[in-house]
């Protein structure tokens, strides 16, 4: 396989291609000048223009916004915990497994239609904003989990025990070497949560009460009557930017953290 | 009991809640819903107790949508694999210092807007699209372009859940040591051979971890199939969606559920104890 890296650098350049081609045809898209997606007319930046005109637009984004920003922080949170907690063997620690590995694999309608049924029928939760939020955690905190627990099993336990050794209180150690070198997991799975919850369409459809209709669940319902609008053709570019730069950031971020916890892991 | 132990289901407590709560309580509502009799508005009494929602579901005349469900997510899961392992393989291996860089090139149009990617697919597959446009020029093109087949579906699907094939196959590829390879080539062995040797039975837990994530998340999509496949594209995902959207059927709905929550069970106790450090 490896005699002849340029065939399996070939496919893997195909398969690029295969992630991008979607991509790179919206951006061209957003700039058309008709209506149409599938046929470039001629450049405009008319839709970009009337999307930052359609408050209905907005007000949905910046809901979906609050939304998203609240279900990263507490999924990461208590998730970042979980992970700590399965850190060393204890009985039981099979079942937290299968129990965190349940959203992963239960398809999302079925978690839609459980939840629409336990919130309406049984709970007495009105859907919308609370709703949302108690369902974006639930099928976030495994993503959360399996980030950082793939970095805080990988971690060396030396360097605790040598900050005790040095004299830390176990709130130091944890502070000042632990915490550090599981920085970077614990922000990708943050972003990971964050944009899980920003895109999620199924599930939101469910829960959605008056007046909070997330963006996702908005597109979806506006373009099943008639279409994508072009609108939202530049929304998504946008939103397509937009991620890629805080996916670029946050790879920054996390190289420069983990540069900075290398460097301090040689002192010690 | 132990003080470790302590310590982790303390530590553990709050996930749990949270999911006992807000997932496994929904889940079993679902089940007793299955059980209900249809207009009894189900509340907390669920009686009489039923089985004929799941006389109905498992109806002959349901048959067809559940074998293209079937299809559907096993052809999308075959072509995540093709696809995904040569990227996974060639990051973990020739990636060097760029490694986290494609990474998160792979993840980057999946941290996109989901439902924009599908009308861009459509868009790009349409038949004055631009993938009818270049296979005409080699005289591939098919009339009214390649919207409303099954191959249409199958690669949407792939397109939305090859992330989650990549991930864990990388990481079982950053694991496999890779001089193994070297070794099997010296001893004589071809391509093939070390391919089903040496490489697979190295990567194996990944290509389960991805085939879960992939499988069963794919046999309950419905957006992508009724986008991408038009009216006759019902799957088992749309099917349950109908039940408590428009046909307004709990019972029926809930019970075609319950039997997909099962299928999800049965892959869980299939994949066993090896998947799981990669999950």
């Amino acid at each position: 396989m490896n005699r002849r890296p340029w065939v399996l650098g070939l496919v893997v350049a195909l398969v690029f291609l295969f992630l991008y081609a979607p991509i790179a045809w919206l951006a061209l898209a957003s700039f058309n000048s008709s209506r149409s997606l599938s046929r470039i007319s001629g450049f405009s930046t008319q839709w970009y223009a009337e999307l930052f005109d359609d408050t209905r637009v907005l007000a949905s984004l910046q809901l979906t916004l609050q939304l998203a920003l609240a279900s990263a922080v507490i999924s990461t949170v208590i998730g970042t915990l979980a992970a700590f907690g399965l850190r060393r063997a204890f009985p039981g620690r099979g079942l937290w497994t299968v129990l965190l590995s349940l959203p992963l694999v239960v398809p999302e309608v079925v978690m839609g239609v459980a939840m629409l049924g336990f919130f309406v029928k049984l709970a007495g939760v009105p859907l919308g904003f609370g709703a949302l939020l108690f369902a974006h955690v639930a099928f976030s905190l495994s993503f959360v989990v399996v980030v950082v627990r793939s970095r805080v099993s990988g971690m060396d336990v030396r360097m605790e025990e040598a900050a005790a050794d040095l004299g830390a209180s176990p709130w130091t150690a944890f502070r000042t070497v632990t915490l550090p070198l599981v920085a970077p997991a614990v922000v990708a799975g943050a972003a990971f949560a964050f944009l899980l919850s920003f895109d999620d369409v199924v599930i939101s459809s469910y829960l959605t009460g008056v007046g909070s209709t997330t963006l996702p669940v908005f597109v979806y319902a506006q373009a099943s009557k008639r279409g994508i609008s072009p609108e939202i053709v530049a929304l998504s570019t946008l939103m397509v930017t937009a991620t890629a730069l805080l996916l670029i950031i946050g790879v920054v971020v996390a190289s420069w953290r983990a540069r900075r916890a290398g460097s301090t892991a040689e002192l010690v | 009991m132990s003080r470790r132990w302590l310590k982790a289901n303390a530590l553990l407590t709050p996930t749990g809640l949270w999911l006992g709560i807000f997932l496994l309580a929904p889940l079993w509502v679902v089940v007793q819903f299955s059980f209900a009799t249809r207009d009894t508005g189900v509340a907390r009494a669920v009686l009489p107790w039923t089985a004929q929602a799941y006389l109905t579901a498992l109806d002959p005349a349901f048959l067809p949508i559940f074998g293209r469900t079937l299809v559907y997510a096993v052809a999308t899961t075959i072509a995540c694999l093709l696809l995904g392992f040569p990227l996974a393989w060639f990051i973990a291996r020739h990636g060097g210092r760029f490694r986290t860089v494609l990474l998160a090139a792979v993840l980057i149009p999946f941290w996109s807007s989901y439902l924009a990617r599908i009308y861009a697919w459509k868009a790009l597959l349409d038949g004055e699209g631009l993938v009818n446009t270049v296979l005409g020029w080699v005289g591939l093109d098919r009339d009214g372009g390649f919207l409303l087949t099954h191959g249409a579906v199958i690669l949407g699907l792939t397109y939305g859940f090859l992330p989650f094939m990549v991930l864990p196959l990388y990481v079982a590829c950053e694991r496999f040591d890779f001089r193994l390879v070297e070794a099997s080539f010296d001893l004589g062995h071809g391509r093939v051979s070390t391919f089903f040797r040496i490489v697979l039975p190295g990567v194996f837990t990944g290509v389960l971890a991805g085939s879960l994530l992939v499988l069963v998340p794919a046999a309950g999509d419905f957006v992508t199939p009724k986008l991408l496949g038009g009216v006759d594209q019902s799957t088992f995902g749309s099917v349950i969606d109908d039940q408590f959207r428009g046909g307004n059927n709990w019972p029926l709905g809930s019970a075609m559920a319950v039997l997909l929550l099962v299928l999800v069970v049965l892959v869980l106790l299939l994949r066993g104890r090896r998947g799981e450090d990669v999950l």
